[in-house]
């Protein structure tokens, strides 16, 4: 198998998603640093990115957050480098306090952000749109759609970069983040980089008033940039009656839901690509041949509202126009686009019967009215499920009616019924002992709700770390029970400074999380969450604790142990010892437990083992009160 | 307008893999290629969904419009019902994979999984043709569940309205996979077709 992400010469195809198409894209622009935190949908780009470190001359870093890794990234640029640094939506908020002050001291290197959207929160905690940095800090914003465009804006970012003097904002969305398409590959440049910062020129933000006129000026360059960029494309008559204004995957649907509704002698498609600041000109020229605008783009009205201030203040020139859009009802102004809702949006404004395109269906009952969602859960031998059991357990045995504030990883799923629903909140990165910070000073308002705050391992290093400090200065009365699984799991097991490997496969003395709590002088201790009784035990003791304290339930992730190593054992549900409904339990295992591999015999109304899903992690053998469910060690 | 095939299933059934190597095998063939993946939170049991778009002419948006998939491919029974009445029409081909994956809220006893008979009559009732094959459990015959997905696939060489042989898939995979791992995918492949045939 051949790399094409290496490939020198280019001029071939290659399947890209766009993720892997933004890196093929650095490379191609000359990138020679990157840095990332991972976090859906990014983690690709730098994953890509750290293979193709392996036989280019680019150094590539997982940082332990995205402020870290953006500040990395232009410490390359100051030294002359191209840059890279690539995050989920939330990562910019983290990054965002460095940005807005980068802004304004300006760059050298070209130095591309790349901020990964999640439209409809499939992977995320929310669905913010990440465009709003660019208005915030100044900085021009690119919205490739395509895998193609991907690729080439993201090339052309770093040009447009050291021409402005300052960072550039690409944009992705999970849709086309993850989407695949065939690429043609450029050519790679010859990588020579010899950083040296220049220190007659210093990199600061004073005096801030000229600085932000200059940062505007800077702006000002890009607009006349953009006015002149191919990636911003025009699709239909000279004079519609309708235009369409979109960017991102949106264009793509409304394209094909014109065709579809044979609407192209109607409706043009105006698709921008460079959109903050947009240009002006190029908007004018097309708005001003066509009375109705429809506006189409992923979460925020970010390109309406733009236009829309346009139109207002070109209004003796361009007339009374009429928008349709998030404003107006239109589209929908949460949630991610698709050709669905495009069309219709045109059906509806066509006046186009709604004819089912389901054809011969008829009134027939939807068929999807019978099907259960599923509901996600922690993958079979999981040590969180253990984790939440023994946290549920100690809970109860206290009674005080106690509770666990989260955090952001795969242990966020304990707000659902796979955790025992014990979370009770879950906002950002490291929130969960900050959070449990505030709780654990509330006692003298006569509060006595235990709290177990939960951690793991990455979000830790990311910002868990400042909380837990704060717990022992202000000697807050905080549980914090830091789930070391010894990988970033929901993310796709992505190195950290606990797993003594680097994003380039380098050998690091790892970051000991124990020795590390300790140092505080603060109670620390360490279980194994398997062992779900004595861990509810020594939780349980905890809890009745005052003052900051730390456990560690250290157990390696199911799916890095199944691929590594492997479980021992084999196990069985002995069906002659499992009383069904008759038991009383019922159904415990199945019904509170909810390990995929256990499942319920509908035939024999018993347990029994899915041995197709079950890892043989042997921890189910606990839950059972007629201890039906057994082990057996695999030679 | 271009060729729609939709890959759903269930995380961890290979689902992705299945999609890249069909997506592979066009662009080796000389078609545009636009693969939409869903996949959210799939890795803890979630729905995986592969929206393949194949055409000559350019390359389509990544999600397929409402009704506009013309063969359905669906690993897990449960999930090629959930998308039939969003992306199938009466000319649409099902292949099946007749092995459920029972969702968590199915163990605990919360909700029913419907009846396999009940899934094969509304389908059958919603497309053109559908084909119910046993492909879990021929890739556990053959060593290894996560075989599955290139029975299916292989399946799918069978039908009218796929474009690729056999053949176009064994040639594109020899350059996606180590040499150690072909010949049981193409033993897989091979037992798919037949299950069709």
């Amino acid at each position: 198998m051949t790399n094409l992400m290496t490939n020198k010469r280019g001029g071939i195809q290659a399947l890209l998603q766009g993720n892997q198409a933004i890196a093929r894209g650095a490379l191609e622009g000359g990138v020679s640093f990157c840095a990332a935190y991972p976090g859906n949908p990014s983690s690709e780009i730098l994953e890509t990115l750290a293979e193709a470190a392996t036989c280019l001359p680019i150094y590539v870093e997982w940082s332990i957050n995205e402020k870290v890794a953006l500040e990395a990234a232009t410490a390359a640029s100051f030294a002359g480098l191209r840059a890279i640094a690539s995050m989920k939506q939330n990562g910019v908020n983290v990054a965002s306090d460095f940005l807005t002050n980068l802004s304004l001291s300006g760059i050298k290197g070209g130095l591309v952000l790349v901020s990964c959207d999640d439209p409809g929160g499939i992977s995320s905690t929310n669905e913010e749109d990440a465009r709003l940095f660019a208005t915030l800090a100044d900085i021009p914003l690119l919205e490739p759609s395509t895998p193609v465009e991907a690729l080439e804006m993201t090339k052309w970012a770093f040009t447009l970069s050291e021409e402005i003097q300052n960072i550039v904002l690409l944009r992705s969305v999970s849709r086309l983040s993850h989407t695949r398409s065939n690429v043609t590959l450029g050519p790679l440049p010859e990588f020579s980089a010899s950083p040296r910062v220049d220190t007659s020129i210093q990199f600061h933000t004073f005096p801030v008033v000229p600085k932000h006129i200059t940062r505007h000026d800077k702006l000002d360059k890009a607009k006349v940039l953009f006015e002149a960029s191919p990636f911003n494309q025009y699709k239909g008559p000279p004079a519609p009656e309708l235009l369409i204004i979109s960017s991102g995957c949106a264009s793509a649907y409304a394209e094909e839901a014109v065709d579809i509704l044979h609407l192209s002698e109607n409706v043009g498609v105006l698709k921008l690509a460079t959109t903050w600041p947009i240009p002006d000109n190029l908007v004018k020229t097309h708005i001003q041949s066509c009375d109705k605008i429809l506006f189409l783009e992923d979460v925020d009205p970010f390109i309406e509202n733009q236009v829309k201030s346009l139109a207002a203040d070109m209004m003796t020139e361009l007339g009374i126009k009429q928008f349709f859009g998030k404003a107006s009802g239109h589209a929908p102004d949460s949630g991610e686009q698709s050709p669905e809702i495009i069309l219709r949006v045109l059906r509806d404004l066509f006046g186009i019967n709604p004819e089912p395109q389901n054809r011969g269906y008829g009134d027939k009952k939807r068929g999807d009215t019978l099907v259960p969602p599923r509901e996600f859960g922690f993958c079979p031998g999981c040590p969180h499920r253990s984790s939440y059991y023994a946290i549920k357990t100690a809970l109860a045995w206290d009674g005080r009616d106690g509770f666990v504030s989260g955090d952001i990883g795969c242990y966020t799923m304990g707000i659902w019924p796979t955790g025992f629903n014990q979370v009770k909140s879950v906002h950002a990165m490291g929130a969960g002992s900050g959070l449990a910070c505030g709780y654990g000073k509330l006692k003298r308002f006569g509060f006595d709700q235990p709290v177990v705050t939960v951690c793991g391992d990455s979000t830790f290093f990311h910002s868990g770390i400042p909380p837990l400090i704060n717990a022992k200065f202000n000697q807050a009365d905080m549980l914090l029970v830091i789930l070391d699984n010894s990988a970033t799991a929901m993310t796709g097991f992505q190195p950290h400074p606990g797993t003594g490997i680097t994003a380039m496969g380098e050998k690091t003395d790892p970051v000991d999380i124990e020795i590390f709590c300790r140092s505080l002088n603060i109670d620390v201790s360490v279980a194994d969450p398997y062992e779900m009784k004595q861990t509810a035990q020594a939780i349980y003791g905890l809890v009745q604790k005052k003052g900051p304290r730390v456990l560690i339930l250290k157990r390696t992730c199911a799916l890095v142990e199944g691929k590594e190593r492997g479980f021992p054992y084999e196990v069985k549900v002995n069906q002659d010892l499992c009383l069904g409904e008759d038991c009383g339990c019922n159904r415990y295992c199945t019904r509170i437990f909810r390990c995929p591999g256990l499942v319920w015999d509908e035939e024999n109304q018993k347990a029994k083992i899915d041995e197709v899903i079950c890892v043989g992690c042997g921890v189910c053998t606990e839950v059972c009160p007629r201890q039906a469910i057994v082990k057996k060690k695999i030679s | 307008m271009p060729l729609n095939i939709i890959i759903s299933g269930v995380g961890g059934q290979g689902n992705v893999l299945a999609s890249q190597v069909l997506g592979g095998v066009a662009s080796d063939n000389g078609f545009n290629v636009t693969i939409g993946e869903t996949f959210g939170l799939s890795q803890r049991g979630g729905p995986v969904m592969s929206h393949v778009r194949l055409s000559k002419k350019k390359h389509y948006g990544p999600l397929i419009p409402p009704n506009m998939g013309h063969v359905i491919i669906g690993l897990e029974p449960l999930e090629a019902l959930r998308i039939a009445d969003d992306f199938a029409n009466r000319e649409t081909t099902f292949i099946v994979n007749s092995r459920p994956i029972f969702p968590l809220n199915v163990i605990a006893g919360d909700v029913d999984y419907p009846p396999p008979e009940k899934i094969k009559l509304l389908l059958s009732e919603r497309a053109a043709a559908l084909h119910w094959i046993d492909a879990s459990d021929e890739a556990i015959k053959l060593g290894n569940p996560i075989l599955m997905n290139m029975i299916m696939l292989g399946a799918a060489c069978g039908l009218e309205a796929f474009p690729f042989s056999i053949d176009h898939i064994k040639n594109t995979l020899s350059s996606m996979f180590p040499p150690s791992k072909l010949e049981i995918n193409a033993k897989a492949l091979d037992i798919g077709l037949n299950l069709i045939s």
